[in-house]
């Protein structure tokens, strides 16, 4: 039986330091000519690349898997002169199969990403997908899991609230900002100082839509280079009290060693504005608006600790839906390993059962059957604790090792299975997929199961 | 029993748009939509066979009056709810639905047999009604603001904060329900002098009904000008609406006093 294999070989922010990631990552500029040469290996039947700032991976279809890795590893080394294929190895992680798949639904989920929940993985991975199919470097395995890929990491944003917030306190400031205001379009932020942090959280503000931006800064020079970058518009310092009437969002960072804004400065300006809310923000260390100011109606006031903890809430409550998010991946690790423990347990009980009843030629059907329940009975009691056992267990906090530790014991990994959704039919090089796509069909994972569908995508 | 099948919605609705303001998930706001939804059609059915079998508008007493105001208020929130994706909201309108719907039930049933010319009182009783469901969701909307308001001073984030919207749509919700309500309140006073003047020959006889509602109007006069003149918004608004709902539900108790079950 011929068969394929799926793998994967990369390094990551975990494996590797930035001098080692820098030296393999492919720009969009050099994608073309790499997938080309990923693909002129003769073991490698299907190819994607996956080049970010915090991983470099190389997914294939091999035809043996140890082969593969060499020839994956072979073609990162090549990607620079003054690497060594001997360099790259304690960096790299290798896996196949399943596991190569579980790997590739967690980083595309985001869990295996420096900030988990971040979205951008996402994009570029569609991209690396896009760029391969562009090229034609993939096939109906590929395909098939790049794809379920894509939708398993769209179920988990979806259902879980892992990159709900904000986890930066630039972005937490837009965060507090969106409870006070429903819209930024038509709010605008009067910057005073330009600490880095204000100039990110103002960044942050023009993206999230703010209208106006105004800048004010005791070096008048300065505000009016700040100005230009931000599109907005220079506020002499001495007058930005008098304008903060006008801002419905303040920004202040600035050096000074007291309070800027007073009490009766907000006073007046909410007063001025007919009451409408201002928002204002001191990321200031010392603070330059007096905390007094939260004492005045319809003016709310964070400083740099407000929103750190914000930042602290918003990373526990990011590492629970991680959890969750594990769980999601892992349980679609964990059906196709109760299937396959299954059919393997099947397996044998036939096998045996045909051996034994042949030497039983004269059996009456009674006894027949007695023989069979007997061996049923057998295979189903050993096998129920175990079934029940990694069910549960794949919900605990280490289900992945007690996933990999089934796989293991029962000697789960066929080489007949093609990741585990896809068979290969003998002889030939036409490949049938099972799985369905659509959100409601049973999870990626069915090897062992009939083959069906002659594939359609290659 | 439609009226009971819909008191029995809206309580279900009530209890769960509760558990929804208390829980992380947002997962109840589904159910909650559906059962507030049938809860509505419901009782819409009552109110229409109300009508058939009464041969004219239910709401010659004033336990019909309540079953319509509660009628109308659960629309004013299905409608808000499909235009903003509030259904927190829901968490603050049902309850005050599911008591007015009470109410209703606890109030004489029995159709009064009303003189020819008040007919139309009905008329008077729709725009009033109407007025009020503005005020109530007025005062929903002012009292999510305090709290939100609060919330973000005390700079306690929890799951109150999560699921309540931002404040300038909260005073925005607050300003519209007025806006809309004054002068549907305003005819309601209008039409129900008339009626009054029909029925006994004087517009204004200063009975506890017709003082309260002077008094609210007057009240949402002075909170609606505010507003537009000298900036009585935000905080000082949503207090206000909230005293403002205070004089409606006395004024409601004085309808009770005074006429044990029948307007006019």
């Amino acid at each position: 039986m011929s068969a394929l294999t799926f793998i994967v070989v990369g390094l990551s922010h975990k494996t590797a330091p930035i001098e080692v990631r820098e030296m393999l990552a492919i720009p969009p500029s050099r994608m073309d000519e790499a997938l080309e040469r990923l693909i002129r290996y003769p073991g490698i039947k299907e190819g994607l690349l996956l080049s970010t700032c915090n991983r470099v991976e190389v997914y294939a279809v091999v035809e043996q898997a140890e082969a593969g890795y060499a020839q994956a590893q072979e073609f990162l080394a090549d990607t620079h002169l003054s690497l060594t294929s001997e360099r790259l190895t304690p960096h790299l992680y290798r896996h196949a199969d399943d596991r190569a798949m579980t790997h590739l639904f967690r980083v595309a989920s985001s869990l295996d990403s420096m900030i988990v929940g971040e979205p951008q993985i996402l994009g570029q991975i569609k991209d690396a997908f896009e760029s391969a199919l562009t090229h034609k470097t993939t096939g109906v395995i590929l395909n098939k899991v790049a794809r379920k890929a894509i939708s398993v990491a769209k179920q988990v944003r979806t259902q879980t609230k892992i990159a709900e917030n904000a986890v930066s306190v630039s972005f937490a400031a837009v965060e507090l900002a969106r409870k006070i205001f429903s819209t930024l379009r038509d709010k605008s932020v009067l910057l005073v100082g330009a600490g880095e942090m204000a100039k990110l959280a103002a960044k942050h503000l023009i993206a999230g839509g703010v209208g106006r931006v105004m800048i004010t800064t005791r070096d008048s020079q300065h505000a009016l280079d700040l100005a230009q970058r931000f599109n907005g518009t220079p506020i002499p310092f001495d007058q930005f009290r008098h304008e903060m009437a006008e801002a419905d969002i303040v920004l202040c960072s600035t050096g000074a060693s007291h309070y800027l804004i007073r009490r009766d400065d907000v006073q007046a300006a909410v007063r001025r504005r007919m009451n409408r809310p201002i928002f204002l923000i001191d990321i200031s260390v010392p603070r330059n608006i007096d905390p007094a100011v939260k004492d005045v109606d319809n003016a709310f006031l964070f400083d740099i600790d407000d929103l750190e903890l914000r930042v602290e809430h918003n990373l526990n409550e990011r590492r629970g839906e991680a959890m969750k998010a594990e769980r999601m991946v892992l349980e679609l690790e964990v059906t196709p390993t109760i299937v396959e423990l299954r059919k393997r347990a099947d397996d044998i009980k036939q096998g045996e059962l045909e051996k034994a009843l042949a030497k039983l030629a004269n059996l009456s059907p009674q006894e027949r059957n007695a023989v069979e329940a007997l061996a049923s009975g057998i295979v189903n009691k050993l096998l129920h604790g175990s079934l029940v056992t990694l069910k549960a267990e794949a919900e605990s906090a280490s289900g992945a090792f007690f996933v990999e530790a089934a796989r293991r014991f029962f000697n789960l990994n066929g080489a007949a299975v093609v990741g585990p959704c896809t068979r290969v039919r003998d002889g030939s090089d036409e490949l049938s997929v099972h799985a369905e796509e659509s959100e409601g069909a049973p999870p990626l994972g069915c090897a062992g199961l009939p083959a069906r569908d002659p594939g359609t995508d290659g | 029993m439609f009226f009971v099948a819909a008191m029995v919605m809206y309580f279900l609705g009530t209890a769960l748009s509760l558990a929804y303001l208390l829980r992380r998930s947002e997962a109840l706001s589904n159910i909650l939509l559906i059962v507030t939804g049938l809860g509505f059609l419901v009782h819409t059915g009552a109110l229409l066979t109300r009508m058939i079998t009464g041969g004219s508008a239910p709401l010659s007493s004033f336990g019909e009056a309540m079953s319509f105001f509660s009628w109308a208020l659960v629309l004013v929130f299905l409608l808000v709810e499909f235009r903003n994706r509030v259904p927190v909201l829901g968490s603050f309108i049902l309850p005050i639905a599911f008591i007015s719907i009470v109410s209703a039930a606890a109030l004489p049933q029995e159709v009064p047999t009303l003189e020819p010319v008040l007919k139309t009182v009905w008329v008077h009783v729709i725009l009033s009604m109407l007025g009020t469901v503005g005020f109530a969701v007025a005062f929903a909307a002012g009292l999510m603001y305090l709290i939100q308001d609060g919330l973000l001073k005390s700079k306690r984030f929890n799951v109150l904060y999560a699921k309540l919207p931002p404040l300038d749509y909260l005073d925005r919700l607050n300003q519209q329900s007025i806006v809309l309500g004054f002068p549907l309140l305003t005819l309601g006073i209008i039409t129900g002098a008339l009626s009054a003047e029909f029925a006994r020959g004087s517009y204004l006889n200063w009975n506890p009904e017709q003082t309260g509602a002077l008094i609210t109007w007057l009240f949402y006069f002075i909170v609606l000008v505010g507003r537009l003149t000298v900036g009585w918004r935000a905080k000082r608004a949503a207090y206000l609406t909230i005293i403002g709902f205070a004089c409606v539900v006395l004024t409601f108790i004085g309808v009770l006093m005074k006429s044990h079950g029948t307007i006019a």
